[in-house]
């Protein structure tokens, strides 16, 4: 079947490529653009690794076709940080013992990253809710919980650092 | 797993894209949340040679009250039904069930429309569409048709669209003041399907309901109405002898199967459950607001 030619914004850099309708976007931007850290937990859409923000949207990589991304801007996890600083959920996920093995880490801190932009002073409640489509098989879950209230105070401390991503 | 290769359309207004359905007839596959489509082509379960996303189509994304109905576009994203306050407030039962569906990445992508014409009675919009009355707009060669949603379920993964329809628009009957309703699900984690679910709207004209709708969702090759507890209640007095009734009847309407949600029988036993909790729920609801 004929190969297509896509335009995709990664983490402020334009990409262009061409894929086979077929191939899942998170198969492009791991394989085709080499970003890694955005990962694969499942094969039922379950797992939430392979979460990254699409137009500022959370969505899994893993059930969308990179031709649907034709034009479209991402934010994956190599784009979190900004100027050698990281984000506040990095920070919190590091202090606050967030992750064990990381492997759900990427796609908890993209949805977080949603979560917190719609809902900047979530309940515990809230953030449970908001991060159901994720699973982690390590921390069961209290320390994850704890980084995104850690990174919520961060940024109501100093708000601009929540605009800053999205622009990317 | 990798799906089977696929040519890609992505038409930019609705007549392309029909013209594009009519050209590939059987072959053609609407693609707009993807996100029952595309696991059904990761496992094979499909394999469609022609692929036609929708989601560059312009104005089918949209939440509306206009000529004594609450219009939705099929493109609508499940997030825009859990974010617009007139949802909320005026029709709780679109909004408990468009929270319950999967997680908040599948909700940001996933469509009402992609929902319904899937006709997978998994899916809980079906049942929640009976219980509201709704009627589905759907667009193909000729133009707009209506089809009311009991005429709309036909079987599993079997609707009454043809493959040159694509649904542009829910309608359902303007809410009142006397209505309300509630939807209860039972679901294994989080996300999951139901393992039965229950949908009640109801109008209420004193301390009687003059209108009772209940759909019933994943017990049956279709979503369920339970006709017989609608009848029961509608114009009676609300006692908790008549609710009991309305689950005992639903549980006996419905139709489940056993496999790892359940047996039969607590199948039925859930939708009686439920059933009752909806309508109490429902009631409540209705006489307060
Ligand atoms: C992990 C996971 C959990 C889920 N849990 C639930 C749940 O709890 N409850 C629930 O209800 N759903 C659930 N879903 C299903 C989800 O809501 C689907 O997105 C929905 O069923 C289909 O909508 P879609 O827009 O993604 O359609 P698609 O996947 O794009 O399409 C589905 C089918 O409908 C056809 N179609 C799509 N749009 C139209 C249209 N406008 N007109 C005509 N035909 C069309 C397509 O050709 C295809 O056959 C879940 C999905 C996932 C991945
Ligand atoms: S890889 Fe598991 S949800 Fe995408
Ligand atoms: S830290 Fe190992 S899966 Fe979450």
């Amino acid at each position: 079947m004929s190969k297509q030619t896509i335009t995709v914004t990664v983490n402020g850099e334009a990409y262009t490529e061409e894929v086979e309708p077929r191939m899942l976007l998170v198969h492009f931007i791991r394989e085709k653009l080499s970003l890694t850290g955005t990962h694969i937990g499942c094969d039922s859409t379950s797992c939430g690794a392979c979460t990254i923000l699409m137009d500022g949207k959370s969505i899994k990589s893993c059930t969308m076709f990179a031709v649907q991304a034709n034009g479209k801007h991402f934010t994956t996890i190599e784009g979190v940080a900004q100027n050698g600083q990281y984000h506040p959920l990095q920070e919190g996920f590091k202090e606050e013992h967030g992750l064990q093995c990381g492997f759900c880490t990427p796609g908890m801190i993209m949805r977080a990253i949603e979560l917190l932009d719609k809902n900047p002073n979530p309940t515990e409640e809230e953030i449970r809710w908001g991060i159901s489509g994720n699973l982690c098989r390590c921390t069961g879950y209290v320390n994850i919980v704890k980084a995104v209230q850690y990174a919520a105070k961060k940024m109501a401390e100093a708000p601009k650092e929540k605009g800053a991503l999205n622009e990317v | 797993m990798i799906p089977a290769a696929f040519e890609y359309f992505t038409p930019s207004t609705l007549s392309e894209a029909i013209a594009l359905l009519e050209e590939h007839g059987d072959e053609a596959k609407i693609l707009s949340g993807g996100h029952s489509l595309i696991p059904m082509m990761r496992y094979r379960l499909a394999s469609p040679e022609k692929i036609v996303d929708i989601n560059g189509i312009p104005d089918l994304e949209y939440i509306k009250e206009e000529d004594g109905y609450l219009k939705i576009g099929g493109l609508t994203r499940e997030v825009a039904l859990e974010d617009t306050p007139m949802i909320r407030e005026k029709y709780p039962l679109l909004y408990d069930t468009a929270v319950m569906i999967a997680d908040p990445q599948v909700r940001n992508l996933a469509t009402i429309g992609g929902n319904i014409a899937h006709g997978d009675a998994a899916n809980d919009h079906p049942a929640t569409m009976l219980a509201l009355g709704a009627e589905v707009v759907a667009t193909g060669p000729n133009g707009e048709r209506v089809i009311p949603i009991d005429d709309f379920f036909l079987g599993l993964y079997y609707t009454a669209l043809e493959p040159t329809e694509i649904i542009t628009e829910i309608r359902i009957p303007v809410a009142d003041g006397n209505s309300s309703g509630t939807y209860k699900k039972m679901e294994r984690k989080v996300g999951d399907y139901a393992t039965a679910a229950v949908a009640v709207q109801v109008t209420m004209n004193g301390s009687g309901p003059a209108k009772v709708g209940i759909g019933l969702t994943n017990v049956g090759p279709t979503p369920i109405r339970a006709k017989r507890s609608e009848e029961l209640l509608v114009g009676q007095p609300i006692t908790d002898e008549l609710i009991k009734e309305a689950g005992k009847l639903a549980s006996e309407d419905c139709a489940p199967t056993a496999d790892l949600r359940g047996s039969e029988e607590y199948k039925r036993s859930v939708v009686s459950v439920l059933t009752q909790r909806a309508l109490k729920t429902a009631f409540e609801r209705a006489l307060s607001s």
